[in-house]
């Protein structure tokens, strides 16, 4: 069985309007039906792109998220039913590592206290001295970081102190939020793999969302690949580089830069025009629809796929197109990016790329249209 | 804290080529200081040419001084607590020395820079028409209705549906990619001879940023203007730039053409770089070589190669006189140079 079992699971903010009485004018579908399942000691990397509702998916696994619909089941636990005392106790065994360390941490907090923090929180009984050795140990940094404050590390020391903290009451399952992207390059492989060693050490279960699917394929067993709320294709990481079935994937691989002029001179490159649309207003069937190079008259615009196997691709090889076959067998052409843009000209209905997924998503639209 | 004494042998010039470059930037230095802080040495003797027309990369991490070298060459850093020596001269014209009425005349005109975030760059209070026609207007003179024509046109040009209708839009109404449009549309405005983008897709979406730099491509490669890119990202360079500086702590460590650069690295730190970053087209099973310890990481002392606390190749050498930017081992034509006294043999 599965450790982690997501179904069906829907995050809806609603978008508020008026001073004093405030009524709820419309939703941001951040997660809209999502279908997940985790075996125990593997790891499942999520992708897409900012607002893509990658990172609150992570969130509403570990119940930080309101759920609107659907089950997180953990260990045959449907986390939904439980709260208070029962939800503190499962929080145990499943913890979160964040992008930013330098933001997640508390300046004013020394890491012997970071790290003790969540054994004291959970009732694990002192002295703590010996677990904080052996977790620095474990992440990598020596004995003497224990007496320092966050400030005195650099970026990627204060991931593994992020690291540790989230491994500190021996989790079963990391939801790791962008782990390496607020990392320098040269650091990102020390990162990725520290979290390769601890998950062969402790026999952890990771999910890990980022944007960087290089650093996404390489770290996970499976991938899933979301766009505006939705997942659009899961697949074995190797099965999703060399046949990836869904024109956004496809899009997404070819748009990822390859550090060899060789590759870079000669691959096909399938650009994509405009912007993601706001996730308040979904484009109608497939959320795709409106920038897919494939589309086609019927069925694209008012029919929702759902994640299917095609004959001939491996059962564990999901995607949610309606005409992924004939793209596979390469009987549909993709049109121009010019042609394939519909709807807002130009797109400027999504938030800046640096912005947070909730709640901004649903105020930019009417905003972003000056008649 | 004085310049330490030269090297014994004499940089050679990374993209030196035959006639004038556009730009000649040589030994150019920036130490900043602060009262009760150790002067930062971010730029330590960087010297490089930019021929007209063509488009070079400068890689480094955080700290490398890659966008600094840019700053400083464009007068852009301040005065204050900040030291610029060595020469920067663009079509001959010293800029360092240039007064800041004529530099400013050049910027904007003939050199015209584009930064990681357009949010930051662009004026949220005025309306993205205004702040392209105020370049037409100092620059070109152009006035009203002959103004707005040509900055809807530069939208068009940059992929920018519907222009009129978007030049009354102000920056927060637009998204990230579409507002680092606006910048490069701004950027190009005068038609300069140099465009410097600094990390111009970093804070953008991996579709979002495979746009831009189509958009640079087809803008930039092949014209008049010359493109300085620079980024973190060596798979950005692999396939955009004629030539590429490798930057570590304020140097230059490695300069090649692009495909000498990617086929036969020859600095540690440029293979230590290649070799940790995952590729999406590569077997999965590849163990990532991280290189050790973190870019903060430098000798206590002024003397000696940067990157040796970090270099797994280290040898005595490395920590005595700084090693000096020589042509690489079988380089033809002084175009792939390497600071380093024990480079890498087997490029991979």
């Amino acid at each position: 069985m599965s450790l982690l079992e997501v179904r069906g699971l829907k995050v809806h903010f609603p978008i508020k309007k008026g001073i004093l009485l405030e009524r709820t004018v419309g939703h941001v579908r951040a997660v809209d039906g999502v279908d997940l399942s985790v075996e125990k000691g593997r790891t499942l990397g999520v992708v897409g792109e900012s607002g893509c509702g990658k990172s609150t998916l992570g969130r509403a696994i570990l119940q930080l998220e309101p759920v609107t619909e659907g089950s997180v089941v953990f260990d045959g636990t449907d986390l939904s039913t439980l709260n208070g005392r029962d939800l503190r106790a499962m929080r145990k065994r499943m913890q979160m590592v964040f992008q930013d360390p330098l933001a997640s941490l508390d300046p004013r907090q020394s890491v012997e206290s970071a790290l003790s923090e969540p054994l004291r929180t959970h009732g694990v009984k002192g002295p703590y001295d010996a677990r904080v050795r052996e977790l620095l140990d474990l992440v990598g940094l020596p004995a003497t970081a224990a007496n320092r404050y966050p400030h005195e590390f650099s970026g990627g020391q204060r991931q593994r102190v992020g690291i540790a903290r989230a491994i500190a009451l021996n989790p079963e399952l990391i939801i790791a939020d962008e782990p390496v992207s607020a990392l320098d390059v040269s650091i990102q492989a020390q990162v990725v793999n520290l979290l390769e060693e601890l998950q062969k050490r402790l026999g952890l279960t990771y999910v890990v969302i980022a944007h960087d699917l290089a650093v996404v394929r390489h770290i996970s067993d499976d991938i899933a690949v979301m766009y505006l709320g939705a997942v659009v294709e899961v697949a074995p990481s190797d099965g999703l580089y060399d046949g990836p079935l869904h024109p956004y994937t496809r899009s997404l691989l070819s748009a990822i830069p390859i550090p060899d002029p060789e590759v870079e001179d000669s691959r096909e490159r399938i650009l994509l025009r405009g912007d993601i649309p706001s996730a308040a207003a979904p484009p109608s069937g497939c959320r795709f629809h409106t920038r897919c190079p494939w589309r086609q008259p019927t069925r694209c615009h008012d029919e929702v796929p759902l994640l299917r196997t095609l004959p001939g691709v491996a059962a564990d090889h999901t995607v949610a197109c309606h005409w992924a076959e004939q793209i596979a067998a390469g009987q549909l052409q993709p049109m121009s990016p010019e042609e394939a843009l519909i709807g807002a000209a130009g797109g400027a209905s999504e938030p800046g790329s640096g912005a947070s997924n909730r709640g901004d998503a649903g105020l930019m639209p009417p905003a972003a249209d000056p008649r | 804290m004085t310049v330490p004494g030269t090297a014994a042998v004499a940089d050679a010039v990374p993209g030196a080529g035959s006639g004038t470059p556009l730009l000649e930037v040589r030994d150019l230095r920036v130490t900043f200081s602060s009262r009760g802080r150790r002067a930062v040495k971010a730029v330590d003797g960087v010297s490089l040419d930019v021929a007209a027309g063509s488009t070079v990369g400068i890689v480094g991490e955080s700290g490398s001084g890659k966008s600094v070298t840019s700053l400083a060459a464009l007068g852009l850093l301040g005065k204050r607590g900040v030291e610029v020596s060595g020469s920067v001269r663009f079509d001959g014209e010293d800029l360092l020395g240039m007064p800041e009425a004529e530099l400013r005349a050049l910027r904007g005109r003939e050199i015209a820079m584009v930064f990681q975030d357009p949010m930051s760059s662009l004026n949220p209070v005025l309306t993205v028409g205004r702040q392209i026609t105020e370049i037409l207007e100092r620059h070109r003179g152009l006035k009203g209705q002959d103004a707005r024509d040509r900055a809807a046109e530069l939208l068009v040009s940059v992929g920018i549906g519907d222009a009129v209708r978007r030049l009354k839009t102000y920056p927060h109404q637009l998204s990230g990619g579409m507002r680092q449009r606006v910048m490069i549309a701004m950027a190009l405005a005068c038609e300069p001879r140099l465009l410097i983008a600094d990390e111009p897709t970093t804070a953008l979406d991996v579709t979002i940023s495979a746009q831009i730099l189509e958009l640079l491509r087809e803008l930039v490669v092949g014209s008049q203007t010359a493109l300085v890119l620079i980024t973190h990202d060596l798979g950005v360079v692999a396939g955009l730039c004629d030539q590429v500086h490798v930057m570590y702590s304020g140097r230059i460590v490695e300069s090649a053409p692009r495909r000498p650069l990617f086929a036969d690295p020859q600095h540690p730190y440029t293979t230590g770089l290649l070799a940790s970053v995952p590729r999406l087209d590569q077997a999965r099973g590849i163990p990532l070589l991280p290189i050790p310890g973190s870019p903060s990481d430098t000798l206590p002392w002024v003397e000696g190669c940067a990157f040796a606390p970090r270099c797994t190749r280290q040898v005595p050498e490395c920590l005595g006189a700084p090693p000096a930017l020589l042509p690489a081992r079988g380089a033809a034509g002084g175009a792939h140079l390497v600071r380093c006294v024990n480079p890498v043999e087997d490029g991979s």
